[in-house]
């Protein structure tokens, strides 16, 4: 089973200790991991600002960069939404296909691919869980409010296998946070009215760490968080489920 | 206005803000204990859904059907395919009748043709008679909320509006006596009115009657004092047949308040003796979202403001923001049909985080036609030079991983190197409330081909 690793466009530049988390995380659960070279973005910023046409050139880039391998792992729920949800504007061959169906978000991956029992983690700190709506909603990481059904998450359950974690309930479970790309600047007030109560949701849950499986959610809680010298620390998934004492 | 600046306008007042949001939040829970209590919920969702989409794609025959059976019930039937039709119909009936005062239960397709203004104009009264409808009607201003008309008004000023137009006492918001003076004054409107107006929650095509969905009863009250009905509907409001309806009384209530069931379902099927009756069946502007595939959908909406309650970005930013009849996240999928133009920035207004369509009761795609709509606005409606720039760059860059590692590396060198003032400024609305990312060293890339040497 070849891996091809998939490195969101601000992960890289921005936050590499999420990327290199993930690596290692995959390279020790014995995954045959690759990290193709002349990557860029999956054209979601493009696409949800209206710019659907232009992105047509870094959508392509992707199917070239990733058509050989029989999975795609990414560290993030909405790329692999966007892959998954909005390459539609691509001529649907075998190979765009492929790529659409063989993409997964690193939890999902971990959970449904590699059924994941032991993850040899340990993380002795207050958690708190930020599920991210083109994770949840979109992709089905989990069972969201608004649905009548059972309970499940995919990101609760990996939380759940490290040691010493302390996952902590929020009053809000599901509630967004109010990055949503470039509606984080064309709407700032409300995007930061909405993170500002999303971390506040975090604070009055004793929480020490919020953690979630999109970083782009992440950077604009912690922005928010740092502005205001909060006492909260923000860490991707992956750094905490590939972390050991 | 955009949406953007209003909701600016509206978070200054942070407290009313949480309050505003808490409100609805509450209401959002009640949909979610009382949607728990039915078994089969996401199926009946599915039901409703399938039941509206054959509705859409027979509308034709099951509007001549519903036609045909309203006139032998002897009701009578008009046609408008636009608000100013539909106001000169109400218009001529009032005339027919010689009617001054009107009383006019909660509809939301009135106000859409602005039939209020229209017949104030004319000299007529007409109250609106939901305790919420009339609240704002006092107020002078338009519904922030299908449902929840007044929901932005606290009951501290619903307590000064009343003593302005009611003359009641001062009591501090006190909501028992508030409701005690507003329904002695809608008695004393009901008693004196000449024709009652109404609006339709589902037309019954094989029976010709059509059903009244009110907490307070006032559609009743109103119909059954005044000597002719007028009862206004869009033409997707229509089911087949009676027993459907057992889907969408069901999924309304529960949708809109959490309740089981609306505490009046009002059946109209015909005149009462000596009394007439008129249905009122309006186009205006619905043909031609039909006709819109990716947005036919949005014609499936039972107006049960769910997705209003859900919405994080409605909660924090009050319906007025929208500036559309209907607010909130269905608005911003119906609006641009109607003028792309004036709503463009609607679309936007929203991180897609598709809580509007798992709530929706009739399994609405909202998140996914905001997303459709984007695009549509990008290449039909001008945008703004900066914006466009920035993004049409952004593709080339992204389309050429050389290009794109260069602008990576500029971008992070500007991030740590340039003076504070030049990256926090007027113009990075980012960093107007939240610190930007503290840059590394490297990027992945750089650490990746370092890694591959050493080892
Ligand atoms: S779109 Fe759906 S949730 Fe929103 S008002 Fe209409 S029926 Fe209700």
């Amino acid at each position: 089973m070849k891996v091809g690793l998939f490195i969101p466009c601000y992960v890289n530049q921005l936050y590499p200790q999420v990327a290199i988390a993930t690596l290692e995380l995959l390279e020790k659960l014995n995954v045959d991991v690759y990290y193709p070279q002349g990557q860029t973005c999956c054209g979601q910023p493009l696409g949800n600002s209206g710019y659907e046409e232009d992105s047509k050139g870094a959508c392509s880039l992707f199917v070239e960069n990733f058509k050989e391998y029989d999975y795609i792992v990414g560290p993030s729920g909405s790329c692999i939404y966007h892959v998954k949800h909005h390459f539609d504007i691509l001529e649907q061959t075998p190979e765009v296909i492929r790529v659409r169906n063989n993409a997964y978000e690193l939890c999902e991956f971990l959970v449904k691919i590699l059924d994941v029992k032991d993850l040899g983690a340990s993380f002795p700190h207050k958690v708190g869980l930020h599920k991210s709506c083109h994770g949840l909603r979109g992709l089905k990481l989990g069972s969201c409010s608004e649905m009548m059904g059972p309970h499940f998450s995919t990101e609760e359950d990996l939380l759940n296998k490290v040691k010493g974690l302390k996952l902590m309930s929020l009053s809000r479970k599901d509630e967004c946070c109010g990055f949503g790309g470039t509606f984080s600047v064309f709407e700032e007030a409300i995007s930061v009215k909405m993170g500002k109560d999303r971390v506040q949701d975090h604070l009055d849950s004793d929480v020490e760490v919020i953690t979630g499986a999109d970083h782009s959610c992440l950077m604009h809680l912690e922005g928010l968080i740092n502005r205001n010298k909060q006492p909260l620390k923000v860490m991707h998934i992956a750094e905490i489920l590939n972390s050991s004492l | 206005m955009k949406h953007s600046e209003k909701a600016e306008i509206f978070n200054k007042d942070e407290a009313k803000v949480n309050w505003h949001d808490k409100a609805l939040w509450y209401v959002r829970e009640k949909r979610d204990n009382s949607a728990h209590k039915v078994k089969g919920w996401e199926y009946l969702r599915e039901l409703g859904s399938g039941i509206k989409a054959n509705v859409l794609s027979n509308l034709d025959e099951y509007l001549i059907q519903f036609e045909s059976n309203a006139k032998k019930n002897g009701i009578h039937v008009h046609w408008a395919s636009n608000a100013e039709e539909h106001n000169e119909i109400v218009n001529s009936i009032l005339v027919k009748h010689n009617a001054k005062k009107v009383v006019k239960s909660k509809s939301m397709l009135t106000e859409e043709c602005h039939l209020n203004p229209y017949l104030e104009k004319k000299g007529i009264e007409v109250i609106d008679t939901d305790l919420g409808e009339r609240i704002v009607q006092l107020a002078k201003e338009p519904p922030s909320h299908i449902v929840l008309p007044a929901i932005h008004k606290t009951k501290e000023e619903v307590d000064v509006l009343f003593q302005e137009h009611l003359g009641t006492k001062p009591s501090q918001g006190n909501p028992e006596y508030l409701v005690s003076e507003a329904r002695k004054h809608l008695r004393n409107k009901f008693l004196k009115a000449d024709v009652a107006i109404t609006g339709v929650n589902f037309a019954v095509a094989d029976t010709g009657g059509v059903v009244v969905c009110t907490n307070e009863g006032n559609a009743d009250m109103g119909v059954h004092l005044a000597k002719a009905h007028i009862a206004c509907m869009g033409i997707e409001k229509i089911i087949p047949q009676e027993k459907h309806l057992g889907v969408f009384l069901r999924l309304l209530a529960r949708s809109a308040t959490g309740q089981p069931i609306t505490t009046y379902s009002s059946h109209f099927n015909k005149a009462e003796e000596g009394k007439e009756m008129h249905i009122i069946i309006v186009d205006n502007g619905r043909t031609e979202q039909l006709s819109r595939e990716d947005f036919r959908a949005s014609l499936h909406c039972i107006r049960c403001g769910a997705c209003m309650n859900t919405c994080p970005i409605y909660r924090r930013s009050g319906g007025h923001s929208y500036d559309y009849t209907i607010p909130g996240p269905i608005g911003s999928i119906l609006s641009p049909g109607k003028d792309l133009k004036k709503y463009s920035s609607l679309p936007f207004a929203s991180t897609l985080c598709g809580s509007c369509s798992n709530v929706c009761p009739v399994k609405i795609n909202i998140h996914e036609q905001l997303y459709k709509w984007r695009q549509v606005i990008v290449k039909e409606e001008k945008q703004p030079i900066i914006k466009k720039a920035i993004l049409k760059t952004a593709g080339v860059v992204l389309s050429k991983p050389g290009l794109y590692d260069f602008a990576g590396k500029s971008a992070r060198f500007a991030l740590k190197n340039f003076p504070k003032f030049m990256i926090y400024n007027k113009l990075n609305a980012w960093g107007k409330a939240r610190d930007l990312p503290e840059v590394k060293n490297d990027n992945f890339d750089e650490w990746f081909k370092k890694r591959n040497k050493d080892g």
